[in-house]
Formats: structure tokens, C-alpha cells, sequence
């Protein structure tokens, strides 16, 4: 198909610049396919489903990480008009990509399961997107399945946006049912960019990523003015300026052109391959003629959650230096300083916006770096202040002071969940073991209801998510922001091995859980430290304090009975595979640990099984 | 079963990926020829190397018997119930197999170069070689006798399942030249026979050893601890009546669970109990306590013996002798080089057929392999082992002359120090310090691994 607007040459008025803003599995990455489909620009054989989530982690959690900006073009009433398709993540770790996002758009399509109905994330990102005055085009999606009921959802929709619900579009992105409406509803209702085309080069740095051949891509969104191929380019944060290699479009794949005009979305890439030199939210600007103020940046995102992440193999250690230098470019959240542990060796602190961040983080290293590596339980950072009236910010349990403490004081977060009302009971118990305060309680319509809690981050962070999942059979979201600080009754609980404390074990709780944690870890290290020649004590100790113990009793036998013949060979080919073996355990003192024990007992599911249980409850009984 | 250089599954399966050369039957007309050339090459590189040793090593004959009356749950040897597998590979054809094996053997050793002595002992194992007519056994011995020659007063032992063996047979296995008879007794508790699927009553071992009594034969039992459900007490009253039966040799083994055996198929699904450590740890101290009140002292982890009447067959093991294994799945050690014959007894006699010695695979061991082995069999044994002579026997393998004589110092320094850990956490006893000669403890014993392990670190090996 050929198209008559051309990057660098068409008019602000013919571009549409919009996201789309949906919870995951709500269908955007379908629908977002079927508008490439149905603009002409992917033949139909090429077509493969979610085109734009490109990462292999994308595609199989079926969740979209890094946005994404492709040009369509669209034709309306014999005009054709050019739009940006901006994709955004829709987990609530990744806000801040959303933000970026919207920053470089006029419009979003709010998109809505049909058959769940809005989500807790969508209505803050909603929110969020209202703030920046966006256009908001909502769509109802999935009309197709049997269980769609897009009148109640309709009606919720138009109940929070203040329209009518036949104001709402209904789409099914399987069939494609709705979605040339949508693109018309678009072109009709988005605002056009109204940048100065004349003025100086103004461009919004709003993403980049890493090529290992090309060096770094960085999107941008043209604001005002315009940008040549053979011009040379200023980063006005930075204050850098660099030659760019390539100037181009995504559409559907990288497309070079020779300029890119106000309102335009596209790429450079200027061969530069240090990741510190691209930075998000910088303004780009041409060295001649150069703007004079810089565009609003972002704010940068803040880590909310703290881990270390230590290579298994240790010769690793370089390995993993560079992989996080490189997934830092395209990831701001993303903090990490050297951290050396007893137990674990040298790795990284690093700070995450959230659990699923960290967890993506990880699977990254380890499937496109390949880094085979432990993680540490995550926590948040505490201001701890001692009885000289010393304070210290701990973001490592190992950093937190002995001795006597007068106060420690932890993030609080606003927690929004939305449910359906009968597993309104369920999620208030859920808030209450971890220490949530209720603020209120809405009905969103009859039957779903949204609660607003006020909770410890560093309760959300362990495991909240997944039991708010099991318990309310997936129906529940959870959507949560910073809200300051406040003082609590912390204590930090230590493992020690043989009387040794193990650094990666030690974790920051409130008192009251103290104990459950004490008896969950000690109880797992002994099922997962194998036997050796003599006893080995586990304990759990706050301060000099034992709380929890447990005994991996010495081994008594290893010896293998029968040794003839045809054994001798077998038995020396074993001695020499646990030779192997050895080399992949931890010396503790005298204790040998297998990495696998390090691993599993960090790992943060099935932490409590029912005997664990039973005697945590049993041990309450005995305090109260 | 006891006394058998045969490996069971997971075994042959690693020895295969760590084939030198494979024997295995090839498809071709003159495969016979092909594969005869390059057994004979292997051998002329074995031969060189047993030539560079000064004195040579006692020599042994094993036969293994694939064959059973059926199988047992727990056992995963190499043997099958049906009477003939092919190939001529039938119970009654066995005894004319293993003597054309024998032969080809020692046609192999003498093109090669490798020199020969008459054999010390002879040990048929199985399976159960005694559901093959005396006859039969006889033969195979008389082979050993033509072939390689048989020192005067050698050992020749078979293992009898206590239902195949009569009055008769034994006298006539005596009157033949055997010495020696071992019994799988396992237990005498009928609950713990029926678990581990054996049908012999404990009135059928003292019947058999009454007659080997008889007869002037030696006679030995082999019993197993740890069945599942088997009791402490149930185990006494076992070692209990072995000792009863007035044998001067008893070989007491912890049940082995192999996942490929019917019992391990049942434990991996819950259906058994599974076999604990602590209480077979319990059970051996049980055994050791009772053989020793008896008169009897242990020479290896799992045999004890009374007035001397050890096993020199299998000691020949433990003290790295050489030996030839005859049968289906039984191995060989010729100076640095491990054989192993092909396991399925119609394979097996298809290569014989086809003119060549029927291995499966070969391996030669390395220096550092060969102190592994020295290390861990000799740790076995109450004799002990001396950690200056594997030290100097992997210096001089090692080539290492050259380095001088403070390094060896170094090491002898460390391994004392060793030995002074060992001996103070009880796990060895210093049997001669100047040799640093060390035997394990009862500790040491149960602890074997424990002990090989960090003797092997000290060596650096």
C-alpha cells in the first residue's frame, strides 16, 4: 500500500498520537495487532499474533513490558491520516512506562475486558491519563465470548468518565468487529499535536532500548520543529551531542527516513553504545539552531522495593555488571550498587519498582545474558534511629544497627483493591493480617466494589499479591501508590547456621511476625541442608535473642554396601560427579550448603505449610 | 550376588559414554576380524604397560551365571528367568560359552604380549550358578585349570541360592576341587523373605551348610539389613541364627534400592517403605557388635570372618588384583585396563560367535583415577591403607621425579595432618604412623564416603 503522508513531510493535523490503556489479558496486544491488520501495513501472511511484543518474556506471560511506537496509516473519507500507536505496559509496577507514554500522546483508548470490567491498575493509569489531558476513547473488548456483558460494564464505565454508556465502543479484537470504528472514532475525536513546526527542534526522549549490532535505539516524539538525518543532535539534559546514524519510523519494523516533523513519532540511533548516554525524559534538539528550554521531563521513578541478585557462579560477577548497565538504559527504575555477602559472594543491591519488576528483571539476566542467579527476599527501605539518636537508612537488612533501637520507620502505600462483593471478607481478613488500615469502601456498581486500604509496602512486596489472588479465585486487582512514612514495631530476625549468621537470610519484620518468620526459615534449611558429620543447629535470633530452632541431627551412614567388580568403576565415576557437585556448594563455617538450598529457601511461595501453621498458632495462644 | 564384578543398569549405561572403544557387534561380514584387531591393539598397549610394572599382580577368575529361578524384587544384577535367550545363550549351552570365552581370552592376552599366572581363585557368581548341573560348574573350572592354570590350595567359591543345592551336588562340586560355598541366606525371619521375594526356607541353609560341612567346603552367608518392615529385633534374631549355622564367614549387606527394581518402583510410589539411613547406621552397628562377641573380626566394610577364613577372592578386589570376568555383564581388570562384557546374554553370545572377545567397552584408568580407586577400595579394608605409598604411587605415576623431595614433605605434612583430624573426629585409626597406614573406625566405616572424600582433597587428587 503506498502511503501519501511521509515522515518529515506531513502535516500535524493528519496525526493522531494515542495509547492504549488496559489491564493484562484485557486484549490489547489482539487489538493493537488487528489495527496493524487492518491499516494495510503488515501483509496478511506475516501476521503474527501480538506483533508488537517483541521479547520472548512478552510473549509468554502475555504481558507487554517496554512500549512500543508504530505508525499506521488510516484513511478517513478519502483523507489519510497517520497515527501513533504508542503501546503501554498495563502491570501495576510498570506506572511509570505508562507515564512516558502518555507523555508523547494526545489521546488513549481506555480498553475494558467486557467480561471482567474495569480493574484497580486501569483506573489509576485512567486517572493518570485524564491528568495529562488526554482524550479518552473507552472501548469495551472480547464482545465475542458468550459470558461478555457489555451493558453493566458500559454502565460503569460511563458512570466514571460522566457519559453516556452508548458512549462506549464495543470491539472484539479476535474478530476484528468494531475496530475500523475505533480507528474512525479516533481520527474524529483525538486532538491533532499542536506543536511549532517552526520553532527550534523539540523532542521527547520517551524510550530506548539496546541492540547489540546497532548500539542504542532511542524513540522519541517530535514536539516542535523538526530533525534531519544528517543533522547533528543535542541532548539538552546531558548536554552531549552526537551524529545520528539513522532516523527512522516503526512501521511495523524500522523504516529510515531522512527528517521527522513536529508530532511526528519515530527513532534515532547515533551509533552511541554507552548506556548512560541516552537518557529517558532528556529533550533532543538539533546543535544548530538549538532550542533554548528543555521539555518537561519525567520524574524519575523511584525504587520501591530492595534485593540482591548474586551470580552463582561468582567469575560471573563482570557478566552481570554489564547486563545490568544494559538493561538500565531502557529500564530507569532500575538501581543496583555492589553488594558483597558472606553467604552469596559479590553481586548487586538493586532497587525495583515492584515484585513483578524485580521477577522480570531476573528472568532477564538470566535468559538473555544468560546469568544463572539467587535472589535475595525483597525489602523496602526503613530509617532506623538508635538510642544515641543516630539515624541510618536501610535498604539490607545486613545494614540495620545492632544494639538498642528508639525507632524505626517504614514507606506506607495506598492500596486500592477492587473485587467482587463476595469476596469482600476474604480481602478485609487479607488487609488485616498485614497490617492494613481501612480508610473506605465503594461500590463501583452492584455487584464490585473498590476498598482503600493504607498498608505497610514492605507487606505488599513479600506475598500479598498471590494471596489476593488465591483468595479471591483471581477476581481481585490491586493497584498501589506511595503515601509517606510511618513509625512501627520492626525487628530484624537473623538465621544462623551452626551459631554463624547467614547474611541472605536475614529479614526486617514486624515483631509480631517475628516468630512465624523465624520458624518458617529455620524449618525449611533443615529440609533442605543435607545431613553432614555433625549436628547442625538452626536458629532464629533477634539480637542475642533465640526465637526458633531446629536440628539437622549428624549423618550416620553414606558408605555404599557393596563394592565389587563392576561397583568399583561405578563408584569412582559417582565419587568423581560429587566431586563436580562440591563445587557447587557454599561453605558456612563448617556447614556445606548446596546453592539449591540457597535458592529454595529464598524462594517466597509455599513458605508456610500446615505444620508451620500450626505452631505459629499454637505459639500465639501461649502469647495471648 | 556377593562377589560379583557385574554392574547393574546405571552403571553400564555411564561406563558406555565413557567408552575408549567400543566392542560392540558390527554389522559387517569380516566384523569378527575388525573387531579381533582392535581388541589386539588395546591389549599390546596394556602389555606395555604391565611390563613397566616390576612385580606382577595376583590373578583371578570370575564367572558370571545370568540366570535365576526368579527374579527378586530388590535385585538388579544382571540375570533372567527364561532358559534360553538365543544365540545358544541357554541354560544348558552356559557352561560351553564361557569356556569359549575363557579360551579366546587367553589367545587375547598372549597375542598382546600380556603375561599370565596361574589363577589364584575362582569365584562363580550370579544370578545363581547353581541352577546349572554341578557338571556344568565343573567344566568352567577344569577350563580355568587348562587355560590359565590353578595355583595349588587356590580358592574356588560359588554362590548358591539355598533351594538348588543338595547333598549331591555339593559332593560332587567337593570332589571337583571347590573349596568354598556362599550361601544367600538374606535373613531368617519369613516376614522379611517374603518382602524381598525369596523362597528358601532357613531349614535349607542349615541343610546346605551342614553339607558343605560334609564335604570339607567352606562355607559362607551373605545376609541383607534394611527390608522394608524389617524390625531391629527381626535383624538380631537373622545375625543371630547365621551365626547359630557355625560358619566362620558372614557378609551382612544394607539393602541397595535401585529406582529400575520392582521393590524401587514401590518405594518411589509410597507403596513401601523407604529404606532409612539411621536405622540401617543402627543395624550395622548391630551385626558388628554381635560377629565381633562371636569371635569374628570384619576385614572389609561388609564381610567378617572367624580363624582367617576370609574371602581371597574378593579381597583380590579391594587390593586392585587383576582379574578376568567370564559371562554376560561381567568385569575385567587387566593392569590399567577395564573391560566390561556385553550385558544381554544373546548379544553376548552373538560376539563370541563372531570370533571376538564379547565386551561391551573398555576404559583405561589414569593416574589420578588409579589413586582414586587405590584410595577408596583400600578404605575399606581393616588392613588399611598407606597414605605415603599412594602418595609416592601418584608422584612416580605422575612423572614427577623431578619435583623435589621438600614438596613430597609438604604433603606427607599435610596428610598427617589429615590423618591427626581423622583420628581425633574418630572416624580412622592409625595403624602404623610412619607409613601413615590408616583403617577406619566403626565411625569411619558407616562414614566411608566421608573419609575417602577428604583423604582425596588432602592428595590433591
Amino acid at each position: 500500500m503506498n502511503q501519501k503522508n511521509q515522515p518529515g513531510s506531513t502535516d500535524q493535523s493528519l496525526i493522531r498520537n494515542f495509547c492504549i490503556i488496559a489491564h493484562i489479558d484485557h486484549g490489547k496486544s489482539t487489538v493493537a495487532d488487528r489495527i496493524l491488520q487492518l491499516s494495510g501495513i503488515i501483509p496478511e501472511r506475516e501476521m503474527r499474533d501480538r506483533f508488537l511484543d517483541r521479547m520472548d518474556i512478552e510473549q509468554e506471560r502475555g504481558i507487554t513490558i517496554k512500549s512500543q511506537a508504530v505508525r499506521v496509516p488510516w484513511t478517513v473519507e478519502g483523507t489519510e491520516y497517520t497515527l501513533g500507536m504508542i503501546d503501554t505496559p498495563g502491570h501495576v509496577d510498570f506506572t511509570y512506562e505508562v507515564s512516558r507514554a502518555l507523555a508523547a500522546c494526545e489521546g488513549a483508548v481506555l480498553l475494558v475486558d467486557s467480561t471482567q470490567g474495569i480493574e484497580a491498575q486501569t483506573l489509576s493509569n485512567l486517572y493518570m491519563a485524564m491528568d495529562h489531558d488526554l482524550t479518552i476513547i473507552p472501548v469495551l473488548n472480547k464482545i465475542d465470548l458468550p459470558s461478555a456483558e457489555p451493558e453493566k460494564h458500559a454502565e460503569e464505565i460511563a458512570n466514571l468518565l460522566g457519559i453516556e454508556p452508548d458512549e462506549v465502543l464495543r470491539v472484539s479484537g479476535k474478530t476484528g468487529e468494531g475496530v475500523k470504528e475505533l480507528l474512525d472514532t479516533i481520527v474524529a475525536q483525538i486532538k491533532p499535536p499542536h506543536g511549532d513546526a517552526q520553532a527550534p527542534a523539540r523532542a521527547l526522549i520517551f524510550d530506548s532500548v539496546y541492540d547489540s549490532y546497532r548500539g542504542i535505539v532511542t524513540y522519541i516524539r517530535m514536539v516542535d520543529g523538526e530533525i534531519h538525518s544528517r543533522e547533528k543532535i543535542r541532548q539538552m539534559g546531558l548536554g552531549t551531542a552526537h551524529d545520528p546514524i539513522e532516523l527512522g519510523v516503526i512501521s511495523p519494523d524500522m523504516v529510515p527516513t531522512t527528517s521527522l516533523g513536529a508530532g511526528e513519532v519515530g527513532y534515532i540511533i547515533t551509533g552511541v553504545k554507552d548506556v548512560s548516554q541516552s537518557k529517558v525524559g532528556d529533550t533532543i534538539t538539533t546543535e544548530k539552531n538549538s532550542a533554548s528550554e528543555p521539555l518537561e521531563g519525567y520524574r524519575d521513578p523511584q525504587p520501591m522495593v530492595y534485593a540482591g541478585l548474586f551470580p552463582i557462579d561468582n567469575a560471573q560477577y563482570p557478566d552481570l555488571r554489564d547486563a545490568l548497565d544494559k538493561l538500565k538504559l531502557n529500564d530507569a527504575a532500575l538501581v543496583y550498587q555492589p553488594e558483597t555477602s558472606v553467604a552469596l559472594g559479590f553481586g548487586f543491591r538493586c532497587g525495583f519498582l515492584g515484585l513483578l519488576h524485580m521477577e522480570i528483571v531476573s528472568e532477564r539476566l538470566s535468559r538473555e545474558f544468560g546469568l544463572d542467579l539467587i535472589s535475595t527476599a525483597p525489602n523496602v527501605h526503613y530509617e532506623v534511629t538508635t538510642e544515641d539518636n543516630k539515624t541510618i537508612l536501610v535498604k539490607n537488612p545486613s545494614e540495620f544497627p545492632d544494639g538498642k533501637i528508639k525507632k524505626v520507620v517504614e514507606p506506607i502505600v495506598t492500596a486500592d483493591i477492587i473485587t467482587p462483593k463476595e469476596f469482600v471478607g476474604p480481602v478485609m481478613d487479607l488487609c488485616q493480617e498485614h497490617r492494613g488500615q481501612m480508610k473506605n469502601m465503594e461500590y463501583l456498581s452492584t455487584e464490585r466494589v473498590e476498598l482503600h486500604y493504607v498498608m505497610p509496602l514492605a507487606e505488599i512486596v513479600f506475598d500479598f499479591f498471590d494471596q489476593l489472588k488465591s483468595r479471591t479465585k483471581g477476581y481481585a486487582s490491586l493497584d498501589y501508590h506511595e503515601a509517606g512514612e510511618q513509625a512501627a514495631d520492626l525487628v530484624k530476625v537473623d538465621i544462623l547456621i551452626q551459631g554463624e549468621k547467614v547474611d541472605a537470610f536475614s529479614s526486617i519484620v514486624h515483631k509480631d511476625k517475628a516468630y512465624a518468620y523465624g520458624v518458617m526459615m529455620t524449618k525449611k534449611l533443615r529440609k533442605l541442608i543435607p545431613r553432614q558429620q555433625f549436628e547442625i543447629p538452626l536458629q532464629a535470633a533477634i539480637g542475642s535473642r533465640i526465637i526458633a530452632r531446629e536440628t539437622i541431627s549428624a549423618m550416620r551412614k553414606d558408605v555404599l554396601a557393596k563394592c565389587y567388580g563392576g561397583d568399583i568403576t561405578r563408584k569412582r565415576k559417582l565419587l568423581e560427579k560429587q566431586k563436580e557437585g562440591k563445587k557447587r556448594m557454599k561453605m558456612l563455617g563448617r556447614v556445606e550448603v548446596p546453592q539449591e538450598a540457597f535458592v529454595a529457601a529464598l524462594a517466597t511461595n509455599d513458605s508456610t505449610d500446615k505444620d508451620t501453621q500450626d505452631k505459629i498458632r499454637a505459639a500465639a495462644r501461649k502469647d495471648s | 550376588m556377593k562377589g560379583e564384578p557385574v554392574t547393574n543398569d546405571r552403571s553400564n549405561d555411564t561406563n558406555d559414554t565413557n567408552d575408549t572403544s567400543s566392542f560392540r557387534p558390527v554389522a559387517s561380514a569380516n566384523a569378527g576380524s575388525i573387531m579381533r584387531a582392535r581388541q589386539l591393539e588395546l591389549g599390546r598397549a596394556v602389555a606395555q604397560d604391565s611390563r613397566e610394572r616390576s612385580h606382577p599382580r595376583p590373578f583371578e577368575v570370575y564367572f558370571h551365571v545370568p540366570f535365576c529361578l526368579r527374579r527378586c524384587g530388590y535385585c538388579d544384577f544382571n540375570t533372567y528367568t527364561a532358559t534360553d535367550l538365543g544365540e545358544g545363550a541357554s541354560r544348558g549351552n552356559f557352561a560351553n560359552l564361557a569356556v569359549q570365552d575363557a579360551i579366546k581370552l587367553r589367545r587375547w592376552q598372549d597375542d598382546a604380549g600380556i603375561p599370565t599366572v596361574p589363577a589364584s581363585t575362582v569365584f562363580f557368581g550370579g544370578g545363581t550358578p547353581t541352577i546349572l548341573p554341578a557338571k556344568d560348574l565343573i567344566k568352567m573350572l577344569d577350563t580355568v585349570r587348562s587355560v590359565w592354570g590353578l595355583e595349588p590350595g587356590a580358592e574356588v567359591t560359588t554362590e548358591a541360592n539355598p533351594d538348588t543345592v543338595d547333598d549331591r551336588y555339593i559332593a560332587t562340586l567337593a570332589e571337583a576341587g571347590f573349596t568354598r560355598i556362599s550361601f544367600g541366606m538374606q535373613s531368617a525371619v519369613p516376614q522379611v523373605l517374603r518382602t524381598l521375594d525369596r523362597t528358601h526356607s532357613q531349614a535349607n541353609v542349615v541343610a546346605g551348610v551342614a553339607a558343605a560341612e560334609k564335604y570339607g567346603l567352606r562355607s559362607s552367608v551373605d545376609l541383607i539389613y534394611g527390608a522394608p518392615g524389617e524390625s531391629v529385633d527381626q535383624w538380631c534374631t537373622s545375625v543371630e541364627a547365621a551365626l547359630d549355622l557355625g560358619v566362620n564367614h558372614i557378609s551382612a549387606y544394607a539393602l541397595t534400592l535401585e529406582p529400575t527394581t520392582k521393590m524401587g518402583r514401590l518405594v518411589s510410589s509410597g507403596r513401601l517403605a523407604s529404606p532409612d539411613d539411621d536405622d540401617e547406621a543402627t543395624k550395622y552397628e548391630m551385626v558388628d557388635s554381635l560377629l565381633s562377641t562371636a569371635g569374628f573380626e570384619w576385614y572389609e566394610i561388609s564381610n567378617w570372618a572367624r580363624n582367617g577364613e576370609v574371602s581371597r577372592h574378593n579381597l583380590g578386589y579391594w587390593r586392585n588384583a587383576e582379574w578376568a570376568g567370564i559371562g554376560p555383564g561381567a568385569h575385567s581388570h587387566y593392569g590399567d585396563m577395564r573391560a566390561w562384557d556385553t550385558k544381554h546374554p544373546r548379544m553376548w553370545a552373538k560376539q563370541l560367535h563372531s570370533g571376538y572377545i564379547p565386551w561391551s567397552g573398555t576404559e583405561r584408568v589414569n593416574a589420578v583415577e588409579s589413586v582414586e580407586e587405590t584410595v577408596m577400595l583400600g578404605l575399606r579394608l581393616h588392613e588399611g591403607l598407606s597414605l605415603r605409598k599412594v602418595s609416592e604411587q601418584r608422584r612416580k605415576a605422575q612423572n614427577e621425579d623431578a619435583v623435589a623431595s621438600s614438596d613430597l614433605g609438604t604433603q606427607i605434612a599435610a596428610l598427617r595432618g589429615l590423618v591427626g583430624e581423622l583420628s581425633s573426629e574418630g572416624l580412622v585409626e592409625v595403624v602404623d604412623a610412619e607409613s601413615l597406614r590408616i583403617r577406619p573406625t566403626l565411625h569411619g566405616r558407616l562414614l566411608n564416603d566421608l573419609v575417602i572424600e577428604r583423604v582425596l582433597d588432602a592428595m590433591g587428587n
